[in-house]
């Protein structure tokens, strides 16, 4: 059977599992961004932290995704089987490079800049809002985008903990041995990475200043 | 009122113990001046001798470790440091403009921190451009990176007028320019000091430069106030630090 007839004949169950994958990585990375972005400033404010936060990021990104998610299983509240630990997992994923490239886009602005601003009378606050953020919004989309992408990837393995999601085919596929299968879910999970890498990157170029 | 009176000003680093036996480093010491509305001290140095570092104490960017300093007759130390800052315009080397910023924004800054209606705030702008030589029309709506480094500088003079400060420190503002443009911006930096009737602070360690906008001068030495005086008495000092700038110049 080829993948079109698959997908003729499977239409509505593949749009669900689209659905699925869209909202666990959608869901995922908006959490990651809330929690991200303000942990990625206060790294700017308090410069002792930078280090063991991004270590234990660091260190999480290096686990195993397949790993990870069998680890939270156990685990209360956030574990067990189901959408919520796949969440969970994908966050502790797209937290890394959210925090980094929000510290890094904040710090990569001109000190003289900043200092102008402080000097005219700028609180902490108005500075960030008004200076930093603006200036290192480029930056800060590029880690986002990162983390959507990774997030689209690794959101196929969500399937082996009964998260569902493109990666239901592919588990479907290598256990019984159907390349059209894999194919099935591989396909749409590749070209939703590069519609998110493609469109993000967009909003990136189109808001980066150009700082001279 | 003077616009500024600094007495005993002192800035210490922390002292990191052990090597220095907990003494910290003196940046600056015992500075004291008083600048009277439409005076213009200059303050001259060396590079390190404290210059920037007694400019950086006055808005606090740096909080002095000895020493007093009033702003049109208040304690900088009782006002919140955001307030202070508002009422003393300034101006650095590099100027720091915000690149996001059109002029418009950049210069109307303050004035919009403050809260000024918007009406307001869109005159002052025009005011001021057209103040430091510059055609409102024709730069209000441009973005820093479509300036000349003069206009940018001219621009910084600007912002750091918009809401309308007793006083002026000015750190450097023509040390990034070409030859030409810095002597056409010192002459009409010289004519609105006339104008402004603002206490200014001005930073640099081009003698020349110094001389020609000064009311007075005070030459900073290893973090102390080691001359102070009017440009005719400056000249004429036998003060050895004083005399190896006159020659350098």
């Amino acid at each position: 059977m080829s993948l079109w007839d698959f997908y003729a004949r499977n239409s509505r169950e593949v749009l669900g599992l689209v659905g699925q994958h869209v909202s666990l990585v959608a869901i995922s990375t908006a959490i990651a961004i809330v929690i991200g972005v303000p942990l990625g400033v206060l790294l700017t404010r308090r410069p002792a932290w930078r280090g063991p936060v991004l270590g234990v990021a660091n260190v999480f990104q290096t686990i195993p995704s397949l790993a990870l998610f069998g680890f939270l299983i156990p685990l209360p509240f956030i574990g067990g089987i189901g959408a919520t630990t796949a969440i969970v997992a994908l966050i502790v994923y797209a937290l890394l490079p959210i925090v980094r490239n929000t510290y890094t886009g904040i710090a990569g602005v001109d000190p003289a800049v900043r200092d102008a601003g402080r000097g005219m009378g700028m609180t902490d606050w108005e500075l960030l809002t008004l200076v930093e953020l603006p200036l290192g919004f480029s930056v800060l989309l590029a880690g986002v985008r990162v983390a959507t992408v990774v997030g689209v990837g690794t959101a196929t393995i969500a399937a082996a903990i009964g998260a569902g999601g493109l990666g239901v085919y592919i588990f479907r596929g290598v256990a019984m041995v159907n390349d059209t299968l894999i194919l099935a879910g591989a396909l749409p999970a590749a070209l939703m990475a590069l519609a998110a890498d493609g469109l993000l990157g967009w909003a990136e170029r189109r808001l980066a200043w150009r700082a001279r | 009122m003077p616009a500024l009176e600094v007495h005993g000003l002192g800035y210490e680093l922390p002292g990191r113990g052990r090597r220095d036996g907990g003494r910290g480093r003196a940046l600056v010491q015992a500075v004291s001046f008083t600048v009277g509305a439409g005076e213009t001290l200059v303050l001259l140095g060396r590079s390190g001798s404290g210059k920037t570092t007694t400019l950086k104490l006055i808005n606090r960017l740096l909080e002095p470790t000895a020493g007093e300093v009033r702003v049109a007759g208040e304690r900088a130390a009782d006002l919140p440091a955001t307030r202070l800052r508002r009422r003393i315009g300034y101006v650095i080397q590099e100027v720091g403009l915000f690149p996001h910023f059109t002029v418009e924004r950049n210069v109307g800054l303050v004035p919009r921190l403050e809260g000024w209606p918007a009406a307001r705030i869109a005159a002052r702008v025009r005011e001021l451009l057209a103040l430091v030589g510059l055609d409102p029309e024709g730069f209000g709506r441009r973005y820093p990176h479509e300036l000349s480094g003069g206009q940018r500088q001219r621009v910084g003079v600007a912002r750091a007028l918009a809401a309308d400060p007793p006083l002026l420190l000015l750190d450097e503002p023509f040390g990034a320019l070409d030859p030409i443009t810095r002597v056409e911006l010192q002459h009409e930096f010289q004519s609105l000091e006339g104008r402004l009737g603002k206490g200014m602070v001005f930073v640099t360690h081009d003698v020349r430069e110094g001389l020609m906008l000064a009311t007075r001068i005070g030459l900073m030495h290893e973090g102390r106030l080691a001359f102070l005086g009017t440009p005719q008495e400056f000249r004429e000092s036998g003060h050895p630090e004083v005399r190896k700038f006159l020659e350098a110049a």
